[in-house]
């Protein structure tokens, strides 16, 4: 490197030679533990607290594996979902229209499944599906410039109408025996009757992580949900990278599609409905920012677990069943606040 | 002198015009950056200097009949990715930081270095952040850790992130939009002295700043804009400071260059 030896070095001796290295010392460590997971911590003490709440409150109950096991097979349904909308989230958009794309892709499955039978290639042509409806969505969010929360309620009601229209309102029965080898894959049941559906959860948030922490894409992400100008001045591709995103959720709302019909061996039409405020929920309580540039999978992954874990425990838990939206809601504004506050202590 | 017929300039625009809607932003420019020069362009709020060296990035595309050239090689889908790629670097008066992230990212934005296996190279990245703020941000013993996020920066930090990341990639020309803005006494001087040593490396910088007295001390040659066209092009050792606050004050009242003394 030939330019520069001089910037910025020979003057910093006379300046502040005092003042400055103990204002700077502690900005030479690697910032705290606290300070860079500080947020994820506090998730986790949240989840650990309401597990504990219920343990308490119904002994019989939560000792039992049964509760868990149910736990492990409803979760996976919405988190699926959630951990690919942490990348959407973290640009800075949101997208609603996910629950309808659930359904169009499981259209495109089923067509595919009845006009061949062959199984894999109509689970590709559902993700393939998901995917090009994600790509519009992105498409229209990115390069027409309309707001997502608008556009994605268009979308939605698109998606969602097609598929209607497609299945002419009625569903189609996934009971066909040439369809086990794919029911096995997704939901089929293993070593202790844990859900296959729990484990696609974790092996998605692993590779999630990756796509997120070490990619160019997932760096980008965050970039642009930051401040897109800069990125887009420094040459990121705002445009393709949202699409990417967008693209993302359609895949795996196709893939949490085909994981929610195969739990039940039917392809409702209504397939999706539901799993909207569950799925957002998801992501903000696990604390990726709704003002973008910040959020993580793990916390997704956590988040999901807290909101998987209220569906499952209020009612098991003995509390009256008219209650739960009620504590659902009074847990996620809870920690929505701790969250800000916490970043507004960590900023200043 | 006759050796100057032949040097081929790093850059060149020939007739390039922008317009955003009914506005003409630039108009006809004819430029050229040569190799070792250090051009100060100068010129009023909305004379189209960010405007120019943004379409230079490759950030806005000019209007048809515009071409810019680099090394005599006329450039075709012009993209900030491309311009980066083979060595413009621009340190921008907003410095295009993104704040909430961390050094590192800022530094590698949009040349994220990645491993074999097409993963980031993260642990490169910071050391070589790391390395980079204690060799030219005079951060003694790396006083800031490549992980702490922008924000919690000075501005004359901030601004030496945007430069160093500009140092970084090596760059055969950097262009600084106003990066004294906003800066400290100190930081102001160092950043002018960075200026001088693009120079002595061999490498071509454009500079556009408001303050003729940081402009004129590190210039070659000052290009001045007026309402988006280029209204004088005058080598720096041809013109007294004093002619050329004239000059300047004609163009900003008359919109054409004249001088007292003449020139």
């Amino acid at each position: 490197m030939a330019i520069n030896q001089s910037y910025l070095a020979q003057d910093s001796g006379p300046e502040e030679p005092g003042d400055s290295s103990e204002l700077k010392a502690d900005r030479s460590k690697s910032p705290s533990v606290w300070r860079r997971f500080g947020l994820q911590i506090g998730i986790g003490v949240v989840g650990v607290m309401i597990w504990l709440l219920f343990l308490f409150s119904a002994p019989a109950v939560f000792t039992q594996p049964a509760i868990y096991l149910a736990f492990a097979s409803t979760t996976p349904l919405f988190l699926i979902i959630a951990l690919a909308l942490t990348f959407v989230i973290i640009t800075g958009e949101i997208d609603l229209s996910f629950p309808s794309v659930m359904a169009l892709s499981m259209v495109s499955f089923t067509w595919v499944f009845q006009s061949g039978g062959f199984l894999g290639l109509a689970f590709l042509a559902a993700i393939v599906t998901g995917a090009l409806a994600g790509a519009l969505n992105g498409y229209l969010v990115a390069k027409m410039g309309i707001p997502a929360v608008v556009i994605t309620i268009g979308t939605s009601f698109l998606f969602r109408g097609i598929e209607l229209a497609a299945m002419s309102g009625s569903g189609f029965p996934l009971t066909d025996p040439a369809l086990d080898p794919l029911r096995e894959v997704l939901v089929g049941r293993i070593v202790g009757g844990i859900p296959m559906q729990f484990v696609w959860v974790m092996v998605i948030a692993v590779l999630l992580w990756f796509l997120l922490n070490r990619s160019r894409f997932g760096s980008h992400v965050f970039l642009i949900g930051d401040n897109a100008t800069s990125a887009q001045l420094m040459g990121v591709s705002v445009l393709w990278t949202k699409i990417g995103v967008f693209m993302l959720v359609g895949a795996l709302a196709a893939f949490a599609g085909m994981v929610a019909s195969f739990e039940v061996s039917y392809f409702w039409p209504t397939l999706g409905e539901g799993t909207l405020l569950n799925t957002i929920a998801a992501v903000f309580v696990g604390g990726t920012s709704p003002f973008g540039g910040a959020g993580s999978v793990f916390g997704t992954l956590l988040g999901g677990f807290i909101i998987g874990a209220l569906n499952a425990g209020i009612v098991s838990a003995g509390i009256n069943a008219f209650w739960t939206q009620a504590v659902f809601g009074l847990v996620i504004i809870l920690s929505l606040v701790v969250q800000v506050v916490i970043q507004k202590r960590v900023r200043s | 002198m006759n050796d100057t017929a032949v040097i081929t300039p790093v850059i060149e625009l020939k007739n390039v015009s922008k317009t955003f809607g009914e506005v003409k932003s630039l108009q006809n420019i004819d430029f050229h950056l040569d190799p070792g020069e250090i051009v100060g362009l100068l010129g009023d709020n909305g004379a189209g200097k960010s405007t120019l060296i943004k379409t230079i990035m490759g950030y806005h595309a000019p209007d048809s009949g515009g071409k810019i050239f680099f090394k005599g090689d006329e450039l075709s889908d012009w993209s900030v990715h491309k311009a980066r790629e083979i060595g413009i670097e621009t340190v921008y008066q907003e410095r295009a930081l993104c704040e909430q992230q961390s050094i590192w990212r800022n530094m590698f934005m949009g040349r994220e270095r990645r491993n074999k296996f097409g993963l980031l190279d993260v642990k490169g990245m910071r050391e070589e952040a790391a390395r980079l703020m204690t060799e030219h941000m005079g951060f003694t013993s790396s006083a800031v850790h490549p992980e702490n996020a922008v924000l919690t920066m000075s501005g004359g930090e901030k601004q030496g992130v945007a430069i160093a990341r500009a140092l970084h990639f090596q760059a055969e020309v950097v262009i600084l939009d106003e990066p004294t803005m906003g800066l400290s006494l100190s930081e102001t001087k160092k950043t002018l002295n960075f200026i001088r040593s693009i120079k002595e490396a061999g490498k071509s910088a454009i500079f556009i700043d408001h303050n003729i007295f940081h402009v004129y001390p590190v210039v070659d040659r000052i290009v001045i804009l007026d309402r988006g066209e280029i209204a004088a092009n005058v080598v720096k050792d041809g013109i007294s400071i004093e002619n050329l606050m004239d000059g300047l004050q004609s163009v900003a009242r008359t919109g054409t260059w004249s001088t007292k003394n003449g020139n």
